[in-house]
């Protein structure tokens, strides 16, 4: 359905150049759900914008192609994106305070984002349309709360808005960064069933990114782990987390707090995050990394078990 | 909750209600906390759960004093310090500590990790220049922190380093008790790990006692003695970990552990999407807090108040239907 082959967004920053995403391919399938997670800096937002070319100066995609229905979205002109955006390709934003505009009503938000991309419909289609999408969201009595403004909901509520907004316009793909970080746990896990119910409703496709690896395991089919700007590994959720090969994956999974009877220390990746302004040379990890070896002064080259892909010297096939 | 002498903290029916402006002429009250018991064992880590707003942090600022409450009792060492400021308290202050969820803004910007670290040592002891060097460098060893830093900025250091200055400045007078509110929610899994068995270590070595302010319950299973989930500024559930874990009773426990995304347990109940949302804790709902979000709710519960009960020796929870038990 979508095809990222080798995307690279560089900033071009006063202090050098931050390749925040350096080469990144997946492709997605009609109503898949991919995971991408990472830490942060790692480059998973930037992914998610470039895909619809929401990058600001000074940043630029330099290289590679987003194919979405036969056409590059990299190359496409501004106004043939808007078409997309919010129309076949929709976005979540992490934090729904910011995302819907604090002045104009529930109603004047989601009928706008309707007649933007379908100008022949009549008012009283778009309001019951706007009616109905509130309703799969769950919000009571939407014919009441249409007229209310963003600050009468709560965090929960904005979100459910902000993804009926999102879905209004029945998208093919939905990018949703960070959706439920914002948020408490009961809360997240409602919308994370309403997320994962309204993909399927629909038959969307979805690229869900976070940095929080429970949350992943809930939704994703596939998940890619992102380090450096770089895919470190890509595959089924299954194989990724229950099985991981990347000493990064690795340890991503093993540090995570479990239940501990008697307190023990939990695994710990020494050391932080490289500055991408200012990577190691070699394998991105490789200061981090238990591993590593003199093969890692080389940055590894993708090894292709099937559909998994990994990049790492240690290993073999 | 736990017998014996050992106890360091105890907190006896405290409240704390915020007055706040809901409009022009009205003033409304805000229940932040409700009478809350609480006792900390010295040595021991108790949790303290819940979701936003439900009055954890306002717990921990009203112990170390940066809340004044309106009823109730702190009793530190026996010492009752409930209306101490935190000037009156004196030397007491100095043995309790707070760890901040932000280490973005809970350092000073315009001051060098040096002096970030030697500042409370300048109020509390009386020691001279070389020895304060001595302490802050000995404490930097004590939290990884690499003491040729100490003349930098705190802008100039990551998330996870600049927590590790915030752990460093509450422990460098020795306390006995530190109140860590949310202190890895701000940080990367990587990062947080590293902070965990930090505080791990750091309370092993030095005989800390935590109160673990937290929304986060993978991070209470793994460190926690003691768990206090906390529901609209009440107790609803204190308990050992092991048994909270192995034998949730009251229904919002049940549900706040259901909703946690979890990699062994990756499909969430679709019976949450039922669960509603918070209520106000400006509008108290008058029977059982809980009540209104709760599946098991019969009249009884949307009219009288349950009280906390002990189930067992070490297992309390607030709620009518559990008495049977």
């Amino acid at each position: 359905m979508i095809q990222v082959k080798n995307l690279k967004t560089y900033f071009f920053t006063k202090k050098g150049t931050v390749k925040a995403v350096d080469g990144v391919s997946f492709s997605i399938k009609e109503g898949e759900i991919l995971g991408i997670v990472g830490e942060s800096g790692a480059g998973k937002s930037i992914t998610g914008f470039s895909i619809i070319n929401l990058i600001d100066y000074p940043g630029k995609i330099v290289d590679g192609e987003v194919i979405f229905e036969g056409e590059n979205l990299v190359k496409l002109p501004q106004k043939e994106l808007e078409k997309i955006r919010g129309n076949k390709i929709s976005m979540i934003f992490q934090d729904p305070q910011t995302s819907l505009n604090p002045v104009l009503t529930i109603e004047r938000q989601l009928i706008e984002t309707i007649y933007y991309h379908n100008k022949n419909l009549t008012k009283d289609e778009m309001r019951n349309r706007a009616i109905e999408v509130l309703k799969k969201v769950g919000i009571p009595s939407p014919e009441k709360r249409l007229k209310n403004y963003p600050h009468q909901f709560s965090g929960g509520m904005k979100q459910r808005i902000v993804i009926s907004m999102a879905l209004i316009n029945n998208p093919k793909l939905l990018i949703a960064d960070e959706p439920t970080t914002a948020l408490d746990v009961t809360i997240q896990a409602q919308i994370l069933i309403l997320m994962k119910k309204l993909c399927r409703d629909y038959n969307s496709s979805l690229i869900l990114i976070t940095h929080d690896i429970g949350v992943v395991a809930q939704l994703a089919d596939n998940i890619a782990v992102m380090y450096g700007g770089k895919i470190v590994e890509y595959g089924k959720k299954e194989d990724i987390l229950y099985n991981p090969l990347h000493p990064y994956t690795k340890g991503l999974i093993e540090c995570l707090p479990k239940y501990n009877e008697d307190k023990k220390r939990l695994y710990q990746i020494k050391g932080v995050m490289p500055n991408l302004l200012n990577l190691p040379e070699g394998c991105y990890f490789r200061d981090r990394c238990p591993e590593a070896d003199e093969r890692c002064i080389t940055y590894p080259e993708e090894k292709k078990i099937g559909d998994r892909r990994v990049s790492c010297h240690k290993v073999t096939i | 909750m736990s017998q014996g002498n050992n106890i360091i903290l105890k907190v006896e029916n405290l409240s704390k209600i915020f007055k706040i402006k809901t409009s022009l002429f009205e003033r409304k009250n805000l229940y932040a906390l409700n009478n809350i018991s609480i006792e900390i064992e010295k040595g021991k880590t108790v949790a303290l759960v819940g979701e936003s707003g439900c009055g954890k942090t306002t717990l921990g600022k009203t112990i170390i004093g940066l809340y004044t409450p309106d009823s109730g009792k702190i009793l530190f060492k026996n010492r009752d310090i409930t209306f101490l400021s935190p000037q009156q308290r004196g030397k007491i202050q100095k043995d309790i500590q707070m760890i901040f969820q932000d280490p973005y803004a809970s350092l000073n910007p315009r001051k060098k990790i040096f002096t970030i670290l030697e500042t409370p040592l300048k109020i509390f002891t009386n020691l001279s220049k070389k020895e304060r060097i001595k302490k802050v460098e000995e404490t930097c060893g004590n939290v990884g922190f690499d003491v040729s830093y100490l003349n930098r900025y705190p802008h100039q250091f990551s998330g996870g380093q600049r927590q590790r200055i915030a752990i460093a400045r509450a422990i460098i007078l020795n306390p006995l008790f530190i109140v860590a509110d949310e202190p890895v929610s701000a940080l990367d899994v990587s990062i947080q790990a590293q902070i965990l068995n930090l505080l791990m270590d750091l309370q092993e070595k030095l005989s800390l006692t935590y109160l673990f302010i937290t929304h986060d319950i993978s991070v209470v299973k793994h460190i926690s003695d003691y768990v206090a989930v906390m529901y609209l500024g009440e107790i609803v559930e204190y308990s050992l970990k092991r048994e909270l874990f192995k034998n949730p009773l009251h229904p919002y426990t049940k549900i706040l552990f259901s909703a946690v995304p979890d990699i062994e347990n990756p499909v969430l109940n679709e019976s949450l999407l039922k669960a509603g949302e918070v209520s106000s804790p400006i509008d108290l709902p008058k029977g059982c807090f809980f009540a209104p979000r709760c599946p098991l709710k019969d009249d009884k519960c949307l009219k009288e108040k349950p009280e906390l009960i002990n189930v067992t020796e070490n297992h309390k929870v607030r709620c009518f239907k559990i008495k049977n038990l």
